[in-house]
C-alpha cells in the first residue's frame, strides 16, 4: 500500500464541506487538483492508501441512495479508513431518536469523518454544529450537494482542460435539484457561463438571481452550449403538478439529437444519475459514447470524493503524528 | 361568371381593425379577399365576377364568437357542430371558439382533433377550440399546454368550472407562460356559490332562492390577478357581470399585467329582473345582476376595459330548463342574438357601430391570436352583410340552434345579419332556406 498523497503540505480553509457557497476558486481547484491525483490512483491495480489507515469514516443516510453511499464508501476504504455504512430508515430514527442524537451517539464514538445525506435543507449543517468531527454533505434536500458538483467540475476540466468561459445549459427539474444548486454556484465561482432551461414550474424562484440565464425554450438556450447538463425529472412531478405528462416533457424538455444538435457540434452530455430513459434524456444518446460523459462521471464521484475526505482529515492526520 | 370570383358593390365596408368605415366594395377571389377599399367598383361590376348588391348595407368581418359550448361530442341532442354551425351563420358568425366542455373533455390532441376534423366536414363556421386547463377539468392536474397548443388549441380553460385551487392556478399560468398561452378562468369562488341559482338580493329572497353573491367574482378575480402578477403568466376573465369584477380588471390593465375579459349580451342587456316569476331561460351563470352591474357591463365595454362580447353559447334541451328554478340547468343560448343584442348599444347610443361591431370581431381575434375579424387584404373572406337597423322580433321557433333556451324571444330588436360568408362561399342568406 502507498502512504502519504502528494501535495499533503496543502490545508483545506475549511473544517467541513457542507456546500459549494462560501467556497473560494482556490479552494474548489485545491479539490480538483488533488481528485486529479486519485484519478490516476484508482486506475491501479493496488487502489488502496494507508493514509487513513485506523481512522473511522461513517456514511449516515437518512435518504436510501445506494450509488452515493457506494462511491463514498469506496473513496473511504480506498484510503485504508474503516467505513460503516448506516442507512437510517432501520435505525434509531425508527424508533423516534431524533436526528441530533443519532448523530451525537456518533460522535461519542470517537468518528472521524461523518459522511451524511439527508431529506431536509438544512439538516446536515444542524448536524455540524452539534458534532466533533468533520461532516461531509451528501446532499441535504434541495440544498446542496457538494460532492456531485465538483466530480461534474472535474469531468469538465479534464475533457475540456478549463472550466473558465465554457457554457453550460443545466437542464430539467432545477427546482427540487440540489445537483443544480451546487453545479450553478461551482461553475459560477469558477468562470463559467450557466444557464438553466425548464418550465418556469421547474425553476425556482428568483433563479436568475443566481447569475444564470434563464431559457423556457429549450432549442433557444441549447444554442453554442459546450455542456449539456441534464437533471433527473421524478416520477411524481410528471403527473400533472409541475408537468402534465412524460410525452410533452420529453417533446419540449427532453434530451434527443435534435436537440442536442442545436449545442456545438462537440458538445458534451452530462447527467448526475439516475436516469430516466425517455423522459429527461434519450436513451440512446445516453449511451454514445462520443457524446455522453456519465460514465466518467461516475468514476471521478470516487476520486473527488477521496480527495475531500483526504482535506477534511488532513488536521487529524497531523495531530495523530 | 366564375364561381370563385365575388364582387360586393355598393357596400358600407366597416373594418374596425384598420378604422376603414366608408362606402365602397371588396372582391373575394378563391376565398380570400382580394382587393377591398372606399370606393372600389363604384364604376361598376367587374367582369366574369358574381355580383352582390349590398344596397348600402354594412359589409363587416364575420363574427368572432369566443366562448361557445357546442355540446359536440357528449350531448348532441342539445346541439352539435351541424347545428351549431347553421346557428352560427344565422347570427353572422364565422368563427366560433369552443369550450372544452364536451364528452369527452376536450383535454387531448385526440378530442381537439376530432373537432377540427367535423368542422371541417360540416363546412360552416370555422371552429377553433379551448383545450381544459386540467385533466378532465378536475382542477388537479395540467393538460399538456405544449402539445395541445402546437395541435392548434388557442388557450386553456375548465369552461363552466372555475379553477379553484389557488395553487393549481399558479401552476398553469407559470406552465403556460412557458409557451405563451393564456388560461381563461370562470371567475367565481365555488365556496361562496353552494346551491345558488340567481343573483343574491331582494328578487332572490322574495322569491325564496339562493343566491349567487356578486362578491364571489370579484374575490376569484383578485385573487388571480395576484397569481398573474406573480406568476407573469396571461389570463382572461370569461364573462364579467360585476361593477366591483370590472374594476378590478380595469386597475390590473392600469398596472400593465396581461389581462382581458369578456361579457355575454345577456350582462349588458337583461338584469335580474328578467327572471320574473322563476323563469328559467333566465338562469345562467353568472346570474343575471342588478342593475348597477349591469350599467356597470356598459361602462366597461364603452371604455375599453371589456375587451370583447362573446355569446357564451350554453345550448340546453327543454327537459332541462323545465324544472323548478333550482334544479334547472343554467345556460342561455347565444348564437343568434350575438349581432342583434350588441347593435342594442349601438342603437342606445353606447357606442359607434364601428366600435360595437369591433368587440365582435377584431377585437375578440386579436385576444386570441385568430386570424380572423378583418377585411384585409389577402384575409379569408369570411364577411357577413348586416342591415343594421332592420327591426324585427327574436323568434325562438326561427332559432337554428336545437336548443331553445333564450330569455330573448319575443324582444324587438335592430340589426340581422342579410348573409353570411365563409372563405368566399355564403353559407347563410336570409329569406333563403338554407
Amino acid at each position: 500500500m502507498s502512504a502519504a498523497s502528494p501535495d499533503s503540505t496543502l490545508r483545506f480553509p475549511h473544517r467541513h464541506l457542507l456546500g459549494i457557497e462560501g467556497l473560494s476558486a482556490d479552494a474548489i481547484t485545491m479539490l480538483l487538483d488533488i481528485a486529479d491525483t486519485y484519478v490516476e490512483q484508482n486506475r491501479k491495480p493496488n487502489k488502496t492508501l494507508s493514509l487513513l489507515e485506523g481512522r473511522t469514516v461513517i456514511n449516515l443516510f437518512f435518504e436510501s441512495s445506494t450509488r452515493t453511499r457506494t462511491s463514498f464508501e469506496l473513496a473511504g476504504k480506498r484510503l485504508g479508513a474503516d467505513v460503516i455504512n448506516m442507512s437510517v430508515q432501520t435505525s434509531a430514527i425508527k424508533k423516534g431518536e431524533t436526528l441530533i442524537d443519532t448523530a451525537m451517539t456518533l460522535n461519542a464514538m470517537h468518528t472521524d469523518v461523518l459522511v451524511v445525506r439527508h431529506s431536509e435543507s438544512g439538516a446536515v449543517k444542524l448536524l455540524s454544529e452539534k458534532v466533533n468531527c468533520a461532516v461531509m454533505n451528501a446532499g441535504d434536500g434541495s440544498h446542496e450537494h457538494p460532492t456531485q458538483a465538483l466530480l461534474d467540475a472535474l469531468t469538465i476540466r479534464r475533457r475540456r482542460g478549463k472550466l473558465q468561459g465554457l457554457t453550460v445549459a443545466i437542464c430539467g427539474d432545477v427546482l427540487h435539484s440540489r445537483v443544480a444548486r451546487s453545479n450553478i454556484l461551482l461553475l459560477h465561482t469558477m468562470g463559467a457561463r450557466v444557464r438553466v432551461i425548464g418550465p418556469p414550474t421547474l425553476l425556482p424562484s428568483a433563479i436568475d438571481r443566481f447569475g444564470v440565464e434563464v431559457f423556457h425554450d429549450m432549442r433557444e438556450g441549447l444554442k453554442d452550449c459546450d455542456i449539456v447538463m441534464m437533471l433527473r425529472l421524478q416520477t411524481e412531478r410528471m403527473q400533472g403538478r409541475f408537468v402534465p405528462s412524460v410525452r410533452e416533457y420529453f417533446h419540449f424538455f427532453g434530451l434527443d439529437r435534435e436537440k442536442l444538435a442545436i449545442a456545438r457540434d462537440d458538445a458534451l452530455v452530462m447527467h448526475p444519475g439516475p436516469m430516466n430513459r425517455g423522459v429527461e434524456i434519450d436513451s440512446e444518446l445516453a449511451d454514445d459514447i462520443d457524446r455522453s460523459v456519465i460514465r466518467e462521471q461516475v468514476e471521478m464521484g470516487v476520486a473527488v470524493r477521496m480527495a475531500a475526505i483526504d482535506l477534511l482529515t488532513r488536521d487529524l492526520v497531523e495531530d495523530a503524528a | 361568371m366564375s364561381k370563385y370570383r365575388t364582387a360586393y358593390l355598393n357596400a358600407r365596408l366597416i373594418d374596425p381593425a384598420s378604422g376603414l368605415d366608408a362606402p365602397g366594395g371588396l372582391l373575394a377571389e378563391d376565398g380570400a379577399i382580394a382587393d377591398v377599399g372606399a370606393g372600389l367598383f363604384a364604376d361598376g361590376a367587374p367582369e366574369d365576377a358574381e355580383v352582390v348588391d349590398c344596397g348600402g348595407m354594412v359589409l363587416a368581418p364575420g363574427l368572432v364568437d369566443i366562448r361557445v359550448q357546442l355540446r359536440d361530442p357528449g350531448h348532441e341532442h342539445m346541439e352539435d357542430i351541424g347545428s351549431a354551425g347553421h346557428a352560427a351563420a344565422a347570427g353572422g358568425v364565422t368563427t366560433m371558439v369552443c369550450l372544452p366542455n364536451t364528452d369527452p373533455v376536450i383535454d387531448n390532441v385526440a378530442v381537439l382533433e376530432f373537432v377540427a376534423r367535423r368542422a371541417r366536414e360540416v363546412k360552416l363556421a370555422k371552429i377553433h377550440c379551448y383545450a381544459a386547463a386540467t385533466r378532465g377539468m378536475q382542477g388537479n392536474e395540467l393538460t399538456e399546454y405544449g402539445l395541445l397548443g402546437e395541435a392548434g388549441a388557442v388557450a386553456f380553460t375548465d369552461a363552466e368550472t372555475a379553477i379553484s385551487d389557488a395553487k393549481t392556478m399558479q401552476r398553469a399560468l407559470s406552465y403556460a407562460s412557458t409557451f405563451g398561452h393564456i388560461i381563461a378562468q370562470h371567475p367565481e369562488e365555488p365556496a361562496l356559490c353552494d346551491g345558488g341559482s340567481m343573483n343574491s338580493g331582494e328578487i332572490a329572497s322574495r322569491l325564496g332562492l339562493s343566491g349567487l353573491p356578486p362578491v364571489a367574482e370579484v374575490i376569484m378575480i383578485e385573487r388571480d390577478l395576484r397569481l398573474v402578477e406573480a406568476t407573469g403568466g396571461r389570463w382572461h376573465a370569461a364573462h364579467v357581470s360585476t361593477a366591483a369584477g370590472i374594476e378590478a380588471v380595469r386597475q390590473a390593465k392600469a398596472r400593465g399585467l396581461k389581462v382581458t375579459c369578456d361579457t355575454a349580451p345577456h350582462y349588458f342587456a337583461l338584469n335580474e329582473v328578467a327572471v320574473g316569476d322563476y323563469r328559467t331561460f333566465a338562469k345562467v351563470r353568472p346570474p343575471l345582476r342588478g342593475e348597477d352591474d349591469r350599467q356597470a357591463v356598459v361602462a366597461g365595454l364603452r371604455d375599453g376595459t371589456i375587451d370583447a362580447i362573446a355569446s357564451d353559447h350554453s345550448p340546453h334541451d327543454q327537459d332541462s330548463k323545465r324544472q323548478p328554478f333550482a334544479q334547472a340547468a343554467f345556460g342561455i343560448i347565444g348564437l343568434e342574438t350575438l349581432l342583434p343584442l350588441t347593435l342594442e348599444l349601438y342603437h342606445n347610443k353606447h357606442l359607434s357601430l364601428a366600435e360595437a361591431l369591433a368587440l365582435v370581431t377584431s377585437k375578440p381575434a386579436g385576444l386570441l391570436g385568430l386570424t380572423a375579424g378583418s377585411l384585409a387584404k389577402g384575409a379569408q373572406a369570411d364577411l357577413v352583410l348586416i342591415d343594421p337597423d332592420r327591426p324585427w322580433k327574436i323568434d325562438e321557433e326561427a332559432f337554428r340552434s336545437k336548443s331553445k333556451n333564450s330569455p330573448f324571444d319575443g324582444r324587438p330588436v335592430q340589426g340581422h345579419a342579410l348573409r353570411t360568408v365563409v372563405d368566399g362561399r355564403a353559407i347563410f342568406i336570409h329569406g333563403r332556406g338554407d
